[in-house]
């Protein structure tokens, strides 16, 4: 605990930042995982729990409502709700948390999908009572859908069926064997009881037969550096930095985030679209020179030659090129009320480039509850997922999403009022 | 540090500087929103090596309640000199002047909610599409639903209920005339977060959030400053003691803490043992349980 010993520094930026999304609804118990995570890593603050405590008793609860915490917006305390995706915080000495806070219903797949695209790892809460859902398969689903690497299966409710052993292997039993048809990577298995606290943060007295490790240890020992693709280097240009002062009168450089691989000072570099090749003279972080960048940092690039490069460029090795076309197939979740135009035209968004593009046509659309497909249904909308060619006015360097999640990953905006109407991986 | 990875400050130091790129890439008037605090002082430093070597492409912008603490207003011009940055004030002294704001009465009278109109006009005269700002998900659960790239209305508003979805690292700050955006880099930093990388990166800061003696009076369970225009009540008495800032906000609505922290290593002990959130000392919050919700929905910062 914080107060009782000396708060270490060196620790603290020692730590490494995991996201994770939970994705399910007040029934399986999910507000009181995320409360009990928070509360016994000391992350509730007393005004907190005192405005819990006083908003609880206001709305006739005798029990603390921990969802309260999460839920932000007058409506949605209101309605007993969760309307949007809520960002939690919390550390452990080892760790950093970000919790990506999602409702489960079948009507909020984009609030899901939402905070599924930048987590880490996936928390998948089922109830041990009744085992594995349309809604297990649904948050499943779009957890491999955008490739979150890792997936913890909590079996929860345990308490409720006794402790025993065999409800808990027959669900993992199930969950395997419905995971065996997805592209999901990592899964674990842990056996809890939100409620009571077992295996949260504490290993619980009451199953002696689980010999793996709580939920807290998993999430704090998940290997995450993998999670990036240090393989193809990939830069795509965000802004170009040309200081109008005298000391740095021929300073060009290249600011961005690096999207995948390494990039080493002297290493042979391709400049696309042109096709121009260099080599990297610089890596500057403010006043610091680098030996090379990766993945996620943000650094400024200076090349050796003078080439013309502008945003929505992408950086990459010769030998090493992304995919470059207009024609591309996406797996699209549509995130608007007003129903996707076949045929329609829509702005697109991709790493730092803008285009347009047109929908060409819808493959086939998928039940996220059976994972069937629907191949004679070509209306979209929203919460649906689909797979859909596009067609773009110019030429994007791309990789599919399942080798990239930053190079594979667009948008499709509303041109008539701006709004993100679609989200797409690309295949 | 294992080799490729980034610990999870430098890793939320590149999305901010990301952010930041992107505001400079995709807007045409940006302005950054400079309180003099802490986490709008970190937005300075992320956006000085966000475009380094080059100046910060955009003004700072103050909305000076007129109540401030004298050492923000110091601390302020002088960063604003070293940087050789632009500052543009806007004064909510101006807009009750003007007539377009009236001056709250009585013992809890504030100009924090003033300045929402202050802001917006500001925003306006300049023509600014968009104001970046240090808002923290952490501080306050309207917060933890804010978008790093929130949309406002022609009236500046903020529709909580109709948010944009947000996805990866891609954002979408496209809006028609007179619209304009909020951009919140820090957006996933915590109070923890702020104090650490403040004394990794040395940062200079106001003296206010040192411990100092100070005239103050306690009103409901919060300690404030006794300035001039502050109005006590008959029973509520002054004393000197050690206080320090937590936040820094205008003078009618920032508590102060009790405190003997004289340096960054003493902070950061102090708000680990803390059990009271930072904005639990904030007057403007306690109003109502959608205190916040309801002024950000009007505009405010």
């Amino acid at each position: 605990m914080m107060e009782e010993k000396e708060f270490s520094s060196k620790a603290y930026l020692d730590m490494e930042l995991l996201r994770f999304t939970t994705a399910g609804s007040v029934d399986d118990g999910k507000s009181t995982l995320i409360g009990r995570l928070l509360y016994d890593s000391k992350s509730i603050f007393e005004d907190q729990l005192e405005a819990v405590k006083k908003a609880s008793i206001k709305k006739g609860n005798e029990a603390m409502d921990l969802s309260l915490l999460t839920d932000g917006l007058r409506a949605e305390r209101e309605q007993g709700i969760t309307i949007d995706v809520a960002y939690r915080y919390f550390a452990t000495p080892k760790r950093k948390f970000i919790i990506a806070d999602t409702p489960g219903h079948v009507q909020y797949t984009r609030n899901m999908v939402t905070g599924a695209s930048t987590a880490n790892a996936a928390i998948i809460l089922i109830d041990a009572r009744n085992g594995i859902t349309e809604q297990s398969h649904r948050h499943t689903f779009i957890a491999s859908l955008l490739q979150i690497p890792h997936i913890v299966v909590c079996v929860n409710k345990m308490d409720l069926v006794n402790y025993e052993e065999e409800s808990y292997e027959k669900i993992k039993a199930d969950f395997q064997a419905f995971a065996a048809k997805l592209a999901v990577k990592d899964v674990r298995f842990v056996p809890i009881s939100a409620l009571k606290g077992d295996n949260v943060v504490k290993k619980s007295t009451n199953m002696s037969w689980y010999e793996g490790g709580t939920l807290m240890y998993i999430l704090e020992n998940i290997h995450i550096s993998s999670d990036h693709n240090h393989i193809d280097a990939r830069f795509p240009v965000q802004y170009v930095i040309r200081p109008q002062r005298d000391e740095y009168h021929d300073f060009r450089g290249y600011a961005g985030r690096v999207a995948g691989g390494t990039f080493k000072v002297g290493d042979k570099v391709m400049v696309l679209p042109s096709g121009f090749t260099t080599t990297i003279k610089s890596i500057i972080n403010h006043t610091k020179e680098l030996e090379e960048a990766f993945p996620p940092m943000s650094v400024t690039i200076t090349l050796e030659d003078d080439i013309d490069i502008s945003r929505g460029d992408m950086i990459v090795k010769e030998n090493n090129i992304p995919r470059i076309g207009q024609d591309i197939d996406i797996m699209m979740c549509w995130m608007s009320e007003k129903p996707m135009r076949l045929n329609g035209k829509y702005a697109l968004k991709h790493t730092t480039a803008d285009a347009r593009c047109l929908i060409k046509d819808v493959k086939y659309k998928v039940d996220v509850n059976t994972l069937g497909k629907i191949l004679d249904d070509k209306n979209i909308g929203l919460n649906e997922i689909a797979r859909i060619s596009l067609r773009t006015t110019k030429p994007l360097f791309y990789d599919s999403y399942r080798q990239n999640r930053k190079t594979g990953a667009v948008i499709l905006i509303d041109e008539a009022d701006n709004t993100t109407v679609g989200v797409g991986m690309i295949i | 540090m294992k080799k490729y990875n980034l610990n999870h400050l430098r890793e939320l130091e590149a999305e901010s500087i990301y952010v930041l790129r992107e505001v400079a890439a995709q807007f045409e008037r940006p302005a950054l929103l400079f309180s003099g605090g802490k986490d709008s002082i970190i937005l300075v430093h992320l956006s000085v090596k966000a475009f380094w070597p080059a100046k910060i492409p955009f003004p700072l912008v103050h909305i000076d309640t007129g109540h401030n603490f004298e050492e923000t207003i110091i601390f302020r011009d002088e960063l604003c000199r070293k940087l050789g940055a632009q500052l543009i004030v806007g004064s909510v002294q101006e807009s009750i002047d003007e007539g377009k704001v009236v001056e709250e009465n009585g013992y809890n009278a504030s100009r924090n909610l003033l300045q929402t109109t202050t802001l917006l006009d500001t925003i306006e005269r300049h023509k600014f599409d968009v104001a970046i700002g240090g808002g923290r998900r952490d501080e306050e659960k309207a917060r933890a639903k804010e978008r790093f790239f929130s949309h406002r209305d022609e009236f500046g508003q903020w529709d909580p209920k109709n948010q944009r979805p947000e996805l990866w690292n891609i954002f979408n700050g496209r809006k028609n005339m007179g619209e304009h955006f909020r951009v919140f880099p820090i957006s996933n930093w915590t109070e923890m977060d702020v104090w650490q990388y403040i004394y990794m990166e040395n940062i200079d800061i106001p003296s206010l959030y040192y411990t100092h003696e100070r005239d103050v009076f306690l009103r409901d369970g919060v300690w404030l400053y006794d300035a001039p225009f502050m109005t006590k009540k008959p029973d509520e008495k002054v004393e000197r003691i050690k206080v320090r800032c937590r936040t820094i906000g205008d003078i009618s609505c920032t508590g102060l803490t009790i405190s003997m922290a004289d340096s960054l290593e003493d902070i950061i002990q102090e708000i680990a043992a803390t059990r009271i959130t930072e904005r639990g000392g904030r007057a403007d919050d306690m109003r109502s349980e959608a205190a916040m919700e309801d002024r950000k929905k009007e505009g405010y910062f």
